[in-house]
């Protein structure tokens, strides 16, 4: 279709038709039936109605589309205002009147169609409107007549528009109608079709100025009835439809201002509800969203952790137990933390729940989290859900939404209409609040060990691979790891999560926060770092280019454990920790530990926290070898990790052994370190080295078989079957921290006893 | 029935000594005479304990259904558990989590 730009207005309006028209909910095809009928209802001539048909495309499609519907719209508008009907006039003719639309719930439409004419101009005007002043006298507005196109400060009434007129946007006011709507269904065309939507358009964005129209529009909803007829279509059976339309206009509203206007409360009456389009967030509801997230953790890729989030939402007033929902709903994949998608839908279902609209049972689609890159959500700002899941075959997540795979297409149009954005009284006071989600990452006590099983979920991780895979494009040498590499990266917590986990793996075992991301990143990071680590022994820091990706953050430093870490390293001739420290997709520490001779009690648990396996020291040099044999490796690394093994023979032997013998083997218990006792930390370092050898042997195959394809899809395969295996190792090692945990449970019951036997007397 | 849990809960603390991790601590002992139900036990690594009362009426569920429900509980329970607003020791008012529970019982009626 030939570029359609449309103005706000223009933009609202035609959401709210083909909601309208949209009786099957689908979003995508305006029913035939419906759509024929609105444009017999605007009067024209019935091949007129045919020709539009034609340009717009639906006949070669068989169905209308959203696109075909605007278009369409767009057209009728055209043909309405005398213009010859050709597909150039769709972008060529200014200051096109809406489309109207004469028939019983034409009314409206005509309403609205004079309205958004006459909004164009108003709706610049419109900044601060969104909370439309609650008293807004409506009925005066009323009594205006509509056929003043003028933009008229007053009518509240026109409200179903002028609320959704808010302040950014000018469209909105379909918003408003819908409220009102909503609450007059019955009421509809009726009343006062005549104050007209065009008016208040104009009003608004006067009566902005005052708010008290916006409020007014909505908090007088009853007077207004009429005025809803803008929202008329959603009088009659589309009802439904309306709301949905509506919260893209309550949205466009309500993110504006919040913050500063004290009706914001009636405001967020307004809209957000949406249950299914309603659900969708504009851009200003968006951008204020963003804004928000901004100032609790800077970092828009990061993740705001619960307790932050619980602070803030908590500043909005809702009662607990509708937090809490909303928390389920919006915290997608369980891991305690909001990311800016998930803090995004949570701050949406606060405002509409502000606003009055019911909490869904499910996520809704639209506020579904972007699995993708947010720079996706440029397009579809509105739309963050959708975008998320094209990449993820297998780990869609779940059940959120069933049909998500369908919306990964975005519409070519825009959301819509303003809703009510609702700011949290708090909100000017600024929240700033909580601590930064990175302290919630590390759990501070990192001997916690188990808080309680995290289920790991794959699916974020995997779709976070599609991220990278996606991103991958441009990395030609990176292996299958790197974009998982390159993904955490993106997502500082992750990369914390990875680091941490990495140098504690018994962080992501107890940490409630790690999520599936950390964990199969993590493997792979490990392994890339255990492959820099050899390349790096001896080398710069910018040997470990090969395998890994860009260099990350070292996230993996970011803990305590990655101190020790580069303690570590600095004790083992630091060889493998130059390597690690400097390239933050490495999980360095991993074969160091065991290589540090048996004092450096640190480097077992910085490294790996491996649980103790047994060792296999004795056997350094003959192990060395196998590294050379490793041809998962990179070449680099293998030169590298010659050149280490040269340095450091006996660091390398378990490494090695292990890498030799168990492949497989269970991958780098970083867990395991928080976990072990100082007498554990030896056995443990040596079977960290093994480990970590073994993992880095494992994922250094790993990156190689992407690699060689070089398609997303393999891509996919082959970051499924790494997760596979990183599964096992993990189920092992986790079995291997639960024998850990039993003994140190003996060990305390043992001491409790002790404890009893000196205090015999205190029971009594 | 309050005897029963409190026993119940006392046989897992002595429990707690050897295996803690055991997952399925069946507790399939408890069968009273007059009251024929079984109680099974599942206690997580942090020590939450799950207990579930059956009536013994139905036929006797496998050891793996009961703890591939306990499983599903201990999901859902972390679950709850990652939600901010929830304060451990409350009583859980999680929709999600009471579907899941109730999805639960028609296997086990």
């Amino acid at each position: 279709m030939e570029g359609l730009t449309l103005s706000d207005a223009e933009q609202k309006y035609y959401s709210d038709l083909f909601s309208y028209c949209d009786i099957e909910s689908t979003k995508k095809v305006a029913a035939n039936g419906r759509v024929l009928e609105l444009f017999r209802a605007a009067q024209l001539p019935n091949d007129v109605v045919l020709q539009i048909t034609e340009l717009c495309g639906a006949k070669r499609l068989g169905y209308f589309g959203r696109s075909q519907f605007y278009i369409a719209l767009k057209l009728v508008a055209v043909a309405q205002s005398g213009f010859p009907l050709r597909v150039e006039s769709i972008n060529t003719v200014k200051d096109l009147p809406l489309p109207r639309f004469v028939a019983s719930k034409n009314e409206q439409e005509s309403r609205h169609a004079a309205s958004y004419s006459s909004d164009s101009e108003n709706q610049g005007s419109y900044s601060g409107v969104i909370p439309p002043p609650p008293g807004r006298g409506q009925v005066k507005k009323g009594s205006v007549s509509h056929d003043t196109v003028q933009p008229r400060a007053a009518a509240d009434q026109q409200e179903p528009a002028s609320p959704v007129v808010s302040p950014q946007q000018s469209p909105p006011a379909s918003p408003h109608t819908w409220r009102k709507h909503t609450r007059h269904p019955s009421g509809g065309n009726s009343e006062r079709p005549l104050t007209g939507p065009g008016p208040f358009w104009s009003p608004f964005g006067e009566a902005q100025s005052g708010s008290s129209a916006g409020d007014a529009v909505w908090s007088g909803h009853s007077p207004p009835p009429p005025q809803e007829n803008w929202v008329s279509f959603a009088d009659t059976p589309p009802t439904s439809t309306l709301l949905t339309m509506h919260p893209a206009s309550v949205q466009d509203q309500t993110t504006v201002r919040t913050v500063a206007s004290a009706t914001t409360a009636n405001e967020i009456r307004r809209q957000s509800s949406s249950y299914d389009d309603p659900w969708k967030i504009t851009d200003e509801q968006r951008q204020y969203y963003v804004n928000q997230f901004k100032t609790i953790q800077p970092d828009l890729n990061g993740f705001i952790p619960g307790s932050a989030a619980k602070e803030f939402f908590t500043k909005s007033k809702l009662p607990i137990l509708e937090l809490s929902h909303i928390w389920e709903l919006s915290d997608f994949d369980k891991d305690g933390a909001l990311t800016l998608d998930e803090f995004c839908a949570a701050f949406h279902l606060v405002v509409a729940r502000k606003n009055g609209y019911d909490l869904p049972e499910k996520l809704p689609e639209s506020l579904m989290p972007k699995l993708i890159d947010l720079e996706d959500s440029a397009d579809v700002g509105d739309q963050p859900g959708e975008v998320g899941y094209s990449g993820s075959p297998a780990e869609a997540p779940p059940s959120k939404s069933p049909s998500m795979p369908s919306l990964n297409q975005t519409w070519p149009e825009l959301n819509q209409s303003s809703e009510q954005w609702e700011t949290f009284s708090e909100r000017s006071s600024s929240s700033q609040t909580l601590t930064q989600f990175d302290s919630n990452i590390a759990p501070a006590d990192p001997d916690t060990a188990i808080v309680h099983p995290v289920p790991i979920r794959m699916t974020p991780s995997k779709i976070h691979m599609q991220e990278m895979e996606l991103k991958r494009t441009g990395s030609d040498h990176t292996n299958p790891t790197s974009p998982l590499l390159v993904k955490t990266s993106d997502l500082s917590e992750e990369n914390k999560i990875n680091s941490s986990v990495k140098f504690a793996s018994g962080n992501t075992v107890a940490d409630g926060y790690s999520s599936s991301d950390s964990f199969t990143s993590d493997p792979e990071q490990i392994g890339n770092s255990v492959t820099h680590q050899r390349s790096h022994s001896g080398t710069s820091p910018d040997s470990a280019a090969p395998p890994p990706p860009p260099p990350r953050p070292q996230p993996s430093h970011s803990r305590s454990s990655s101190l020790d870490m580069n303690r570590t390293f600095a004790v083992t001739t630091g060889q493998q920790q130059v390597g690690v420290v400097a390239h933050p997709p490495a999980v360095p520490p991993r074969p160091q530990p065991a290589q540090a001779a048996g004092p450096v009690v640190h480097r077992p648990v910085d490294a790996d926290g491996l649980i103790t396996h047994t060792s296999t020291s004795p056997q350094q040099i003959p192990e060395q070898p196998n590294f050379a044999d490793f041809s998962q490796f990179e070449v680099f690394a293998a030169s590298n990790v010659n050149e280490e093994q040269d340095d450091e023979a006996e660091k390398h032997p378990e490494v090695l052994p292990s890498k030799g013998t168990t492949p497989l083997a269970p991958p780098p218990k970083p867990v395991r370190r928080r976990l072990k006792s100082e007498d554990e930390l030896r056995p443990e370092v040596d079977e960290h080295t093994q480990k970590t050898g073994v993992l880095a042997a494992v994922l250094a195959s790993q990156p190689s078989i992407p690699r060689s394809v070089g398609k997303d899809k393999k891509a996919i395969q082959a970051s499924i079957r790494r997760n596979k295996e990183t599964n096992t190792v993990l189920a092992r090692l986790n079995s291997e921290l639960q024998q850990q945990l039993k003994d140190v449970l003996e060990e305390r019951i043992s001491l409790e006893v002790q404890l009893e036997q000196l205090r015999p007397f205190s029971h009594l | 029935m309050v005897h029963t849990s409190l026993d119940v809960v006392d046989e897992k603390i002595s429990a707690m000594g050897k295996a803690l991790v055991d997952q399925r601590e069946l507790y399939l002992g408890l069968l009273y005479p007059t009251e024929d139900y079984k109680v099974y036990g599942y206690v997580t690594n942090s020590k939450v304990k799950f207990v579930m009362v059956v009536d013994s009426s139905n036929t006797a569920l496998r050891d793996n259904e009961i703890r591939s429900m306990f499983r599903k509980l201990h999901s859902s329970y972390t679950d709850v558990m990652c939600n901010p607003f929830y304060n451990p020791g409350d009583r859980i008012q999680s929709r999600a989590f009471d579907s899941m529970v109730a999805s639960l019982m028609p296997q086990v009626c």
